[in-house]
């Protein structure tokens, strides 16, 4: 038994590892493949050739390739991940810097997205057919469908330019800008801390549409999963007994339904708040959010290739660890898959 | 086993014994049958009707289009709606509504050319995986993973921005993160079929692998395989629009809705319908594919309903 787990161990590891080296190649094919001249970024257009050639060979680019990747492996594993030749800081510094914005958008919309998701769904798989179903299927399938970077244009022509309810681009109206000092990056926590509750209206006003909309794909995602893991629990038979027991509608939904889900729930959550990355690349860009979305796109049209590969590198890292993750719940939580 | 793919099965060892094509009349009469299933249900017929109307818009694109969509007006910019311009105009006068049927060319180019990329590239990689298995099988699917585990739009940037913006590289970029899951689905189902008595009936025979797979496994993978790049359509659509919006797709002055709303995003605080109208048609495009994806799956696999 203790052998079969240490090689189910063993294997997991090998796995992970192939997956990691993966990724690795990819980003760096990414990296090579882009039509920038890495050496011709630092020296500027206008250098000799001899300046040329020595910082070619300082850099290892005129290497050949499988050892410029080692180079490459080697200066990750020494926590070196390049400079950015925008901002001529370390690419990492850089991402540390932007990320608490994209948290903090990111965290808002997981919490409407869950917060109102897992009821719909639950509400749409109990009323099954009926019309309040339909009108569920038919809002999570718009969030499906629709064009996030449009949601956000129309909700701001909509709430910010007619009807003037929210902020409107960044983080905070030009006036507040710099009144809090930087702490975490986190600004609504950093308004609490400087105890500036006019600054954290403010930076609430902002965040409320782009969490909103983003939140919106999010719960479509998570009410459609939601509905059917709950249609596959309220099908089974044990439902019925409970029924028939003389339980109530309600305990036997919350009671033994749910509490059937809640790991799959969460796994979904999960996902889904990684996923919003993706929608985040383009909300960022709509409401001059300067957070890990925008960084990414404007390095990405400008050709900064320290910073396109780290920051490539960094969503797959996310996403095999959030896959991970989520395997490791469902071991922990549902004895079956042990 | 239900009835039809029992039938399926039997057309498919038919075809491994006696190595006839299928016959095309039946083939005909079973498209037919699934295309009226999917007209009786509202959803999916709204989907296919969309999708039916898209394509006619795009080939008579110059018939039906009230202005040149490349004309400028400079005496007629940002002109809100009215009965000669149902849609308005746009910062340099040019017609939207005119825009949007010409940018029905380039959605349906779109989808299109990845569809012929991403369907071959999914289905041998994911037969010959299922079919020979061992390393090789292991090593295309971590390769499968590693392009799985990122989010599509992300991915695509990436490639754009290694291979350079534009419309043909944006289209490469969309192909190479859409094929992992039609790869999956496709070693998934050659799974089941590897063990089957036809395959085995046909390998004694003496055929080779590579006619193994080619004459009786794909065929057998091609349905689902095609509800799945149905499924994927919306994706794509949705990514295609995001990356002209980014730059990085489709290239102004080209019609690209996304492009279009990219551009009309300064002006659009006091003319709406320079990003409202190209946006619609984007989501009542890919509302069209989750719509017929739906319905596809359904009526070729009754067990998910």
């Amino acid at each position: 038994m203790n052998n079969e787990r240490l090689t189910a161990f063993t294997r997991q590891t090998g796995t992970i590892l192939a997956t990691l080296l993966g990724l690795l190649i990819l980003t760096f094919c990414i990296g090579r493949l882009m039509p920038v001249d890495p050496v011709r970024a630092i020296v500027g257009e206008e250098a000799d050739q001899a300046t040329y050639d020595a910082v070619a060979e300082r850099i290892g680019a005129n290497l050949p390739l499988y050892q410029q990747f080692f180079r490459y492996v080697n200066d990750l594993l020494h926590g070196d991940f390049g400079t950015s030749i925008r901002t001529g800081q370390p690419v990492i510094n850089d991402i540390l810097h932007v990320m608490p914005a994209t948290i903090e958008l990111a965290t808002f919309a997981i919490i409407v997205g869950a917060g109102l998701g897992i009821p719909l769904g639950i509400l749409a798989a109990v009323r099954r057919n009926r019309p309040i179903d339909h009108v569920i299927r038919f809002l999570t399938l718009i969030g499906h469908s629709m064009p996030i970077f449009w949601t956000g244009m129309i909700g701001l022509i909509i709430f910010y330019a007619a009807l003037d309810l929210v902020g409107g681009g960044g983080r905070l109206s030009d006036y507040y800008i710099g009144l809090v000092p930087e702490t975490t990056g986190f600004l609504l926590i950093d308004a609490i801390l400087a105890g500036d509750w006019e600054v954290f209206r403010d930076a609430v006003n902002h965040l409320l549409l782009p969490a909103s909309i983003l939140g919106y794909s999010s719960m479509a995602y998570i009410t459609r999963m939601t509905r059917s893991f709950m249609l596959d629990q309220l099908n089974q038979e044990y439902v019925i007994t409970a029924r028939v027991k003389g339980l109530s509608k309600g305990r036997t939904i919350w009671h033994h339904a749910f509490a059937n889900i809640r790991v799959q729930l969460v796994t979904i959550v999960a996902l889904a708040y990684g996923s919003l990355l993706e929608g985040a690349v383009l909300i960022e860009t709509v409401f001059s959010w300067p957070g890990f979305g925008q960084y990414i796109t404007n390095n990405m049209l400008i050709g900064d290739m320290n910073a396109v590969m780290t920051c490539v590198l960094l969503v797959g890292v996310i996403f095999i660890a959030l896959n991970l993750l989520s395997d490791a719940l469902y071991k922990i939580f549902d004895p079956r898959t042990r | 086993m239900t009835a039809k793919s029992l039938s399926l099965q039997d057309a498919a060892q038919d075809k491994a014994m006696s190595g006839s094509r299928s016959n095309p009349n039946s083939a005909f009469r079973r498209l037919l049958a699934i295309i009226r299933e999917l007209l009786g249900n509202p959803s999916s017929g709204f989907g296919l009707v969309v999708i039916t109307i898209l394509v006619l818009t795009a080939i008579v694109a110059p018939l039906i289009a009230p202005y040149d969509p490349n004309v400028i007006n400079l005496g007629n910019t940002l002109k809100p709606p009215s009965i000669e311009h149902w849609f308005g105009t746009d910062e340099l006068g040019r017609d939207i509504m005119s825009r949007i049927i010409y940018g029905t060319r380039i959605s349906l180019t779109i989808i299109t050319i990845v569809s012929v990329i991403v369907g071959p590239i999914g289905l041998l990689v994911g037969t010959t995986a299922g079919y020979f298995g061992g390393w090789y099988d292991t090593i295309m699917m971590r390769i499968t993973d590693i392009f799985l585990s990122f989010p599509s739009l992300i991915l695509s940037l990436a490639f754009v921005a290694a291979l350079g913006a534009g419309l043909e590289n944006a289209i490469i970029a969309i192909g190479l993160t859409t094929w992992p899951p039609i790869a999956r689905l496709a070693r998934a189902e050659t799974l089941t079929f590897r063990g089957a008595d036809y395959i085995s009936a046909s390998r004694m025979q003496g055929a080779s692998a590579l006619r193994i797979i080619i004459k009786s496994i794909m065929p057998m993978c091609l349905p689902s395989v095609l509800v799945r790049i149905t499924l994927s359509m919306a994706t794509v659509i949705l990514t295609a629009a995001g990356l002209g919006f980014l730059g990085l797709g489709a290239q102004p002055p080209l019609p690209e809705w996304g492009a279009m709303i990219a551009t009309g995003r300064r002006y659009m605080l006091d003319n709406w319908w320079l990003v409202a109208f190209p946006g619609g048609a984007i989501l009542l495009v890919s509302l069209a594919f989750n719509l017929l994806g739906d319905g596809l799956r359904d009526a070729l696999d009754p067990k998910q309903r």
